[in-house]
C-alpha cells in the first residue's frame, strides 16, 4: 500500500542517496587525478627527483593539465579492432572499477548501498572488471595488446582466489560479510584490529592485491619493457584515460578494502583512545583515509624499490605459496574460533 | 573429425619485437616465435642504424675519420675514439708522450665507468627495477659533466688525438674527477643495496641466459660477456695499451656464466676503473701532450692561433705577378670576397673578407700574402705594405697553418701495410683492421665491434626462456645498435 508517508520517505531517501553518491563519485575522481601526482611526486622524491614541477605551484596542477591533454588528444582505433568490443572494453573496466564504491563504508552509516554481502559483492564486481582487460587485448587485434590481456586475466583470477582466501579468516572472525558489520566486529575484539590475530591471511592479501590491480612487481601485463602497455596498448586519448583512472579506482578499493577488513576502517582500537583519548574527538572518515593512504603509499613505496616478476614466477607465487597458506590460515582460523 | 583436428591446429605467436621498443636498446629487431609465454626462436634483425662508417672512412684522411668513432658507441664514446687513436699511432709508428696515455687511460675508465652506470641503469629498468635507473643517471651525469669540463662536449668528446690529447687537463679538472672517486664507491654500494641481495632479481638473473666458457670463446663473445663465463681475458691485461701497464687493477671474473655473473663482474669492473683513475691521477706525469712527429700529428694549436685567428686583422693580397688564376682560391673562399677570371690574376674585395685564410692555404702558388693588421686598408696601401719583408712568426705560423690544413684534408703520408689493434672498450673487444696504400687516406678501415658480436649470440641465449628472460638477455650482452650496425 502507498502511502503519502510512504513516498516523502522514499523521495528523502532518494534525495540523500543521490547526495552521497556525487559527494563519493566527485571525492573519488578528483582523488584519483591527485593520486596520479602523489605517485609521482613520492617517487620522484624516492629516486632523487623532484616529480611534476611546472603546472602550477609545485606542479599542483599538473593532474588537471594531464586530463585536459587525454581529452583533446585524438582517439586513434585501429582498423582491424573489433570496433564495438573495442569501444566497451574501458567502460565495462571502468563500470566495475566505480560499482564498488557503492559498499564501501567511509565512515559509520556513510554507504551508499549496506547490503549484507559487501565482501562477496566487491569480489564479484572486481572479477568483472577482468573482462574489461580481456576484451580489450582481443579486440585490439594486436599481438602484445593480446598477451597482456591473457597475462592479466591469468593473474587476476589466480590472485583472486588468494585474495578471497585470505578473507575467509576474516568473516569467520566477524561472521557477516556485511563491512560495516566487519568493522564494528574489530572495534568490539580484544585487539581492535583483525590485522594482529589474521597477520597472515593480512600479507597475503596485501600481495594479492598488489597482483590484483596489476601493480609493481606484479606489473606484467602492462610490463613496459616487454609489452610496452599490454592490454592497453592500442588505446588512446580518453579511452586510455578509462583504464588509467580504472586502475586507481582499483587501487582505491582495493586499499580501502584493506583498511575495513584488516585495520579496523574508520575506528581506532581501544587501547589508543584509551591512552590518547582526544584522538576520539576526530571525525571518523579521518582515519579511514589515513588508513587507506597508508595503504596507497605503500604500493608506490613498492613500485619504487623492486623489479619487475616473470610470469611463471608470478603464477608459482600465487598457486604455491599464497593459496595454501591462506587455506592453512582459513583453518587454524576455524578452529581457534571452535576452541574458543 | 579430421576436419576439425585441421581447423583446431596449434602454431607459434609470431611477434615483432622493435625496432621501435623501449627494451631493444635502440633499433635492435626481434622476430620471436612464441608458443605461450615460452621462445621457440629468435632471429635478430640488425642494420637499421646503418650509416657505412667504415666506408666512410675510406675516402676522409686518418685525421676526419675520428670523429665518426664517437657515432659508433655514443655511450662510451671516448673509449672509441681511444682505440682508433691508439690503433692509428701504431700504424703511424708514433708513440704518445706518457702524459697523454695517462690522461687517456683515466679518460677511458671514466667512459667504462659511464658505459657501465648505462647499463645497469636500463638493465635494472628492463627487469623492473625502477629507482636503480635514476640513481645510475645521477653518477653518470656527474661523469659527463667532468667530460664537459675536460673537453667542452658530453657524448661527442672527440678528445683522443693521434699522437696525444687535444688539450691539457686541469688541475681544477682533475680535483674534481678525484673527489668523483672518492665519492662513487659509497653509490655502486647504495645500487647494490636496491638490487643485490632482492629476491627478485635474483630470480630474474640467476641461471638465466647461461653460457659456458668454451661457448662463450666460440661465440666471439668478449669484455665483461665472456668475463661472466669465467674467462679472464681483457685486452688491457694482455696486450697493454696506453698506460695500462704501470696501472695496478684486477680482472673480476665470474663462474657460471648467467646474467647474474656479468652484473656482478661489471659492478665489481666499476670499482677497478675507479681505482685506476685515481691511480692516474696520483701518477699523471708532467710534459707534452702531444707526440714530437712533425707532419704526422696535428700542428700545435697555440703557436698557430696566434695568426689564424679572425680576430687578428689581417688582409691578404694577391701578387698579380705570381696568380696564374687557377681560381682555387676564389673557391675556397666563403665570403666570395675574391673575383677574376679564369687565366687571370684575381683580386680581394677587402670589405668582404672574413679573415679565415681558406685562400691562403689553398694557393698552390704561394701567390697570396698576408699583411698583418691591413684589414680595412685601400688595395693600393695594401700593395705597398706587401713589399715589406713579414716578420717571422707570422712566416713559421702561416706555414704550420698550411700544413694542419694538408694533414687534415689530404690526411699525412704513412707506411704501407695492414694492422689490426684491439683495445678494450666497456662492451668488449674493440678491434680496428686498416689497409694501408700509403696515401693519406686508409684503402680500407675495418671495425671489430664487439656489439655486433654479442648480438649474435642473442638467439642462443633465448631459446627455451620465457619472453621476460630476452629483455634481460637484450641486457646482459650491453649492446649498442650504433655500435653494431656502425
Amino acid at each position: 500500500m502507498i502511502t503519502t508517508e510512504g513516498l516523502i520517505n522514499f523521495g528523502i531517501n532518494v534525495v540523500i542517496i543521490t547526495i552521497k553518491i556525487a559527494i563519493v563519485l566527485g571525492v573519488t575522481l578528483l582523488h584519483v587525478a591527485y593520486a596520479t601526482y602523489f605517485e609521482r611526486k613520492v617517487i620522484g622524491h624516492m629516486q632523487v627527483r623532484l616529480g611534476p614541477m611546472r603546472v602550477g605551484p609545485h606542479g599542483l596542477l599538473q593532474p588537471i593539465a594531464d586530463g585536459v591533454k587525454l581529452f583533446f588528444k585524438e582517439d586513434v582505433i585501429p582498423e582491424n579492432a573489433d570496433k564495438v568490443v573495442f569501444y566497451l572494453a574501458p567502460v565495462i573496466f571502468m563500470a566495475a572499477a566505480m560499482v564498488n564504491l557503492s559498499v564501501i563504508p567511509f565512515s559509520y552509516n556513510f554507504v551508499i548501498a549496506d547490503i549484507n554481502i559487501g565482501l562477496l559483492f566487491v569480489f564479484a564486481i572486481a572479477g568483472l572488471g577482468v573482462y574489461g582487460i580481456f576484451i580489450s587485448g582481443w579486440a585490439s587485434n594486436s599481438k602484445y595488446a593480446f598477451i597482456g590481456g591473457l597475462r592479466s586475466s591469468a593473474q587476476v583470477i589466480s590472485y583472486e582466489i588468494a585474495m578471497g582466501l585470505s578473507l575467509v579468516g576474516v568473516m569467520i572472525m566477524a561472521g557477516s560479510l556485511n563491512l560495516t558489520d566487519i568493522v564494528i566486529a574489530q572495534q568490539n575484539s580484544i585487539f581492535g584490529i583483525f590485522a594482529i590475530p589474521q597477520i597472515v591471511a593480512f600479507v597475503v592479501f596485501v600481495i594479492a592485491a598488489i597482483a590484483e590491480t596489476n601493480r609493481t612487481p606484479f606489473d606484467l601485463p602492462e610490463a613496459e619493457s616487454e609489452l610496452v602497455a599490454g592490454y592497453f596498448v592500442e588505446y588512446s586519448s580518453f579511452r586510455f584515460a578509462l583504464f588509467f583512472l580504472g586502475e586507481y579506482i582499483a587501487m582505491f578499493i582495493m586499499s580501502s578494502l584493506g583498511a575495513i577488513c584488516f585495520l579496523g576502517g574508520w575506528t581506532l582500537p581501544w587501547y589508543i583512545t584509551r591512552v590518547l583519548p582526544f584522538l576520539s574527538y576526530v571525525p571518523p572518515v579521518f582515519w579511514f583515509l589515513i588508513k587507506v593512504y597508508f595503504f596507497i603509499f605503500f604500493y608506490y613505496w613498492i613500485r619504487a624499490t623492486v623489479p619487475r616478476y616473470r610470469y611463471d614466477q608470478l603464477m608459482a607465487i600465487g598457486w604455491k605459496i599464497l593459496i595454501p597458506v591462506a587455506l592453512a590460515n582459513i583453518v587454524i582460523t576455524g578452529l581457534v574460533k571452535i576452541i574458543l | 573429425m579430421d576436419q576439425v583436428e585441421k581447423i583446431l591446429e596449434t602454431r607459434e605467436l609470431n611477434v615483432n619485437m622493435g625496432p621501435q621498443h623501449p627494451a631493444t636498446h635502440g633499433v635492435l629487431r626481434l622476430v620471436l616465435d612464441l608458443d605461450g609465454e615460452v621462445v621457440v626462436n629468435v632471429t635478430p634483425y640488425i642494420g637499421y642504424l646503418h650509416r657505412g662508417i667504415e666506408k666512410l672512412g675510406e675516402s676522409l684522411s686518418y685525421f676526419q675519420a675520428l670523429p665518426l668513432t664517437d657515432r659508433m658507441d655514443y655511450v662510451s664514446a671516448m673509449s672509441n675514439n681511444i682505440g682508433y687513436v691508439v690503433a692509428v699511432e701504431k700504424l703511424f709508428g708514433i708513440e704518445a708522450p706518457e702524459r697523454a696515455k695517462f690522461i687517456r687511460t683515466m679518460v677511458g675508465e671514466m667512459s667504462r665507468i659511464s658505459n657501465h652506470l648505462l647499463w645497469l641503469a636500463t638493465h635494472a629498468l628492463d627487469i623492473g627495477a625502477m629507482t636503480v635507473f635514476l640513481y645510475c643517471f645521477r653518477e653518470r651525469e656527474w661523469i659527463l659533466e667532468l667530460f664537459e669540463k675536460i673537453c667542452g662536449a658530453r657524448l661527442t668528446v672527440t678528445y683522443p688525438r693521434i699522437g696525444g690529447v687535444r688539450n691539457d687537463v686541469s688541475q681544477e679538472f682533475l680535483d674534481s674527477l678525484y673527489k668523483f672517486t672518492e665519492e662513487f664507491p659509497s653509490r655502486i654500494l647504495e645500487y647494490e643495496t636496491l638490487i643485490d641481495q632482492n629476491r627478485i632479481w635474483l630470480k630474474r638473473t640467476v641461471g638465466i641466459g647461461v653460457i659456458s666458457a668454451e661457448e662463450a670463446v666460440s661465440w666471439g663473445l668478449t669484455g665483461p660477456t665472456l668475463r661472466g663465463s669465467g674467462v679472464p681475458y681483457d685486452v688491457r691485461k694482455h696486450a697493454p695499451y696506453d698506460a695500462y701497464d704501470r696501472v695496478e687493477f684486477d680482472v673480476p671474473v665470474g663462474s657460471e656464466g648467467d646474467t647474474y655473473d656479468r652484473y656482478r663482474c661489471r659492478m665489481l669492473e666499476m670499482r677497478q676503473s675507479n681505482n685506476i683513475i685515481r691511480q692516474c691521477i696520483e701518477k699523471l706525469p708532467a710534459g707534452p701532450i702531444m707526440a714530437e712527429a712533425p707532419k704526422l700529428v696535428l700542428p700545435p694549436k697555440d703557436k698557430m692561433m696566434a695568426v689564424t685567428h679572425p680576430d687578428q686583422k689581417h688582409a691578404f693580397f694577391i701578387d698579380e705577378k705570381v696568380c696564374k688564376g687557377c681560381g682555387m682560391c676564389l673557391r675556397a673562399c666563403p665570403a666570395k670576397a675574391i673575383f677574376g677570371e679564369k687565366k687571370k690574376p684575381h683580386k680581394i674585395k677587402q670589405e668582404f673578407c672574413l679573415g679565415c685564410m681558406n685562400c691562403y692555404v689553398t694557393c698552390k702558388f704561394k701567390a697570396l700574402k698576408i699583411i698583418p693588421g691591413g684589414r680595412g686598408l685601400g688595395d693600393e696601401q695594401l700593395a705597398e705594405l706587401a713589399k715589406q719583408p713579414i716578420p717571422e712568426e707570422i712566416t713559421k705560423a702561416t706555414e704550420l697553418l698550411a700544413e694542419h690544413f694538408a694533414y687534415v684534408k689530404r690526411g699525412p703520408r704513412v707506411p704501407e701495410g695492414d694492422l689490426y689493434v684491439a683495445t678494450e672498450v666497456p662492451k668488449g673487444e674493440l678491434g680496428f683492421y686498416f689497409v694501408s696504400d700509403g696515401s693519406g687516406k686508409p684503402y680500407r678501415m675495418r671495425v671489430r665491434a664487439p656489439s655486433f658480436v654479442h648480438a649474435q649470440v642473442l638467439p642462443r641465449l633465448c631459446i627455451g626462456h620465457l619472453v621476460a628472460d630476452v629483455i634481460a638477455n637484450i641486457g646482459t650482452i650491453d649492446i649498442v645498435l650504433g655500435e653494431c650496425d656502425r
